[in-house]
């Protein structure tokens, strides 16, 4: 109905269409787009993450624009940001925080797929693009946390890039060829900054993939069945997009409560005292979404095997589409699934708890435990799960999911 | 159960994971006029503590970030400042000779530092370089309350604890500070003549580094109110427009 109207209207947007038709793609994957009905808030996090990814390019560009790249001037750069650029710290607070609420929705988007199975065919792809964002998230975070130069970043730095070291043979060379000298100095300084000025544009990129990939098979859904036909779905707009903007007001009414009064919560007090490469910091701890995995690193007692053990954490999730041999997507009906997702939610935070605490003592073991429950999880338990695992019937449709009670 | 769920998780990714516990001592806790949602800084205690700075801290301790014109927040006007500024000594731009002479600071200069460099600090120190004060309260975990523990911490060193050179303060990480007690009460005239005990002084000195720290703190608190006024308001209506167009979906 609406489509025939643009259609006959000789409207400035037809002529625009007819020649370049931005206006029927944007209608046809944001508008008309069908979408299963029963979508729950679980569903809201992927467009949230959008929204973060977008805050956080506009910001960042805004703070380059006031920023230093230089180990004599970064970290006053940043002050001068704070006092004397017009409504910087406000700027510079959304950034900081905006990142750890790119990660908190990212995290929560991923722990959403693995409850509901959205990773199994056909959305392996759709998966594996995610876990490529999550890369570059990571690599961004790091590289940004490195630009105010205080304390942390400094020594966060030396840290994470000394792993590199680790690789047999040619370990020494790569970490100089990643400082560009042979310290972390100033040319790693602005490579850093260069870089982190890149990936987030090709974070863009493969977000754009990951849409396309989601719009082929379209939304995965509670039930984790497939839609039976056109009953089961309803158009973008204006259902998802109302209720993305819902879920995008209680979004910024939790994020700007933190940047307004406390902007530094999240944050290190270190990272204040500029960077002084003669003075190491008692702990050095890295910002808080990458603390699981610094668990991961230090459970192992072996510098090259923390370093496969940390990259494997991330990498056995490309693998978890073919680990997962359950034919049933969502945990609903999969009893046991059920409870072992929520045992594995807990891992991750009890990782996270020890990646902030020093390696000695209780922690250690505990880490090593929880190390070790963290590839149980997706290496035996996942696969055998499929096979010994007694699931629930599924609905014959998502118009009709009370048959399966 | 969903929803308890939800809140948990959020509870625990906002929980800061707590940093490495050290044996230092938690500082003591002190409702300063600029904590809560609605604190504001007493400027009448942020001038004092200026002072105080002035007059003790800043023989060794700088505050390079902060510009005498940003002394126009806590409620001087362009004379005063001016007049704060012009007892320190910069250097001027070369003149037509090459030659850079000192002139007097004036409103848009910096805060002069009271040593040349770092390593002059340190000579005149015992090696131990004095840090700069702008960000010292943003620096340190709870700064705020840190801070008046440390300067009302000094206490007698206990028995067989050996303190080097320095002196014994529980609330310093390993218990050793290389500074010497700063401020012991009645060591200033205050110009408003509030009466000069040690407490008030900490409190007057704490007050004036947290604004010197977070200069925009009275602004974004005040602001924040109204931005998250705004956004609950805001996503109550679309709460209302979702449960409205969702009602016919089954």
């Amino acid at each position: 109905m609406k489509k025939e109207n643009i259609k006959n209207s000789g409207s400035l947007l037809n002529w625009i269409d007819y020649r370049l038709p931005i206006i029927s793609m944007l209608k046809h994957s944001a508008v008309d787009y069908p979408t299963p009905k029963n979508l729950n808030y679980w569903w809201n996090f992927g467009s949230l993450a959008g929204f973060f990814l977008l805050v956080q390019i506009i910001t960042g560009i805004i703070l380059s624009m006031h920023y230093t790249a230089h180990v004599d001037h970064a970290f006053s750069s940043i002050e001068h940001i704070m006092r004397n650029v017009n409504h910087g710290w406000l700027i510079r607070y959304v950034h900081m925080n905006g990142a750890s609420f790119f990660f908190i929705v990212v995290y929560i988007h991923i722990f959403r797929g693995l409850y509901y199975g959205s990773y199994k065919a056909p959305r392996e792809l759709l998966w594996w693009l995610g876990i490529i964002i999550l890369l570059l998230m990571m690599a961004t975070a790091f590289m940004g946390y490195v630009l105010p130069w205080g304390q942390m970043s400094f020594w966060g730095a030396t840290v994470i890039t000394n792993l590199f070291s680790a690789i047999p043979l040619i370990g020494e060379s790569i970490v100089q060829w990643l400082w560009g000298g042979y310290s972390v100095d100033n040319p790693t300084l602005s490579r850093f900054y260069t870089l982190h000025f890149l990936l987030p544009f090709l974070i863009v990129g493969v977000v754009i993939l990951h849409i396309v990939a989601l719009h082929t098979h379209g939304s995965n859904n509670p039930l984790g069945i497939d839609r039976k036909g056109p009953q089961d779905s309803i158009p973008f707009h204006p259902y998802y997009t109302v209720k993305d903007f819902f879920g995008l007001g209680v979004a910024l009414t939790i994020f700007f409560s933190v940047v307004f009064f406390a902007p530094d919560y999240l944050g290190h007090p270190d990272n204040y005292v500029p960077a002084d490469p003669l003075k190491t910091p008692a702990h050095i701890v890295p910002e808080w979404y990458f603390l699981p995995f610094y668990a991961i690193l230090r459970a192992i007692p072996d510098k090259l095997g923390g370093v496969i053990a940390m990259f494997s954490a991330i990498f056995v999730l490309f693998l978890l589409p073919w680990l997962d041999t359950s034919k049933v997507r969502s945990a609903t009906f999969r009893p046991i699934y059920k409870i072992l997702f929520w045992i594995f939610a807990i891992d991750a935070i009890i990782l996270g708890w020890i990646g902030s605490k020093p390696a000695e003592g209780t922690y250690i073991i505990i880490g090593r435990l929880a190390t070790s429950y963290y590839f149980l999880h997706f290496l035996i338990l996942m696969p055998l799960l499929g096979y010994f695992e007694k699931t629930k019937p599924l609905p014959s449709s998502i118009s009709k999911p009370v048959l399966a009670e | 159960m969903k929803k308890k769920l939800f809140f948990i998780i959020l509870i625990f990714l906002f929980c800061k994971l707590g940093f490495a516990a050290s044996d230092v001592t938690k500082p003591m806790n002190y409702k300063f006029s600029f904590d809560g949602l609605l604190g504001s800084l007493d400027k009448n205690s942020a001038q004092r503590g200026l002072q105080v700075f002035t007059e003790v801290c800043a023989s060794c301790h700088g505050l390079k970030h902060l510009a005498y014109r940003n002394l126009e927040d806590i409620g001087y006007d362009k004379n005063q400042i001016n007049n704060i500024a012009k007892q320190f000594l910069v250097d001027d731009i070369p003149d037509e000779n090459g030659e850079i002479k000192k002139r007097n600071a004036i409103y848009s200069d910096n805060f002069v530092d009271p040593y040349p460099n770092e390593e002059a600090a340190k000579a005149a120190n015992n090696g131990a370089y004095p840090p700069d004060l702008t960000l010292i309260i943003k620096a340190r975990k709870d700064g705020a309350n840190y801070l008046r523990s440390l300067l009302l911490g000094y206490e007698d060193t206990p028995e067989g604890f050996d303190v080097g050179e320095g002196y014994y303060n529980k609330y310093m990480p390993g218990k050793i500070i290389a500074m010497p007690q700063p401020l012991y009460g009645e060591d200033i005239e205050y110009q408003d003549g509030t009466n000069p005990t040690l407490e008030q002084e900490v409190i007057d000195v704490v007050t004036f580094l947290t604004w010197a720290s977070m200069p925009e703190l009275e602004k974004r608190k005040s602001s924040g109110i109204k931005v998250v006024i705004f956004l609950v308001v805001m996503t109550f209506f679309f709460f209302l427009s979702y449960r409205k167009i969702w009602k016919e979906i089954k």
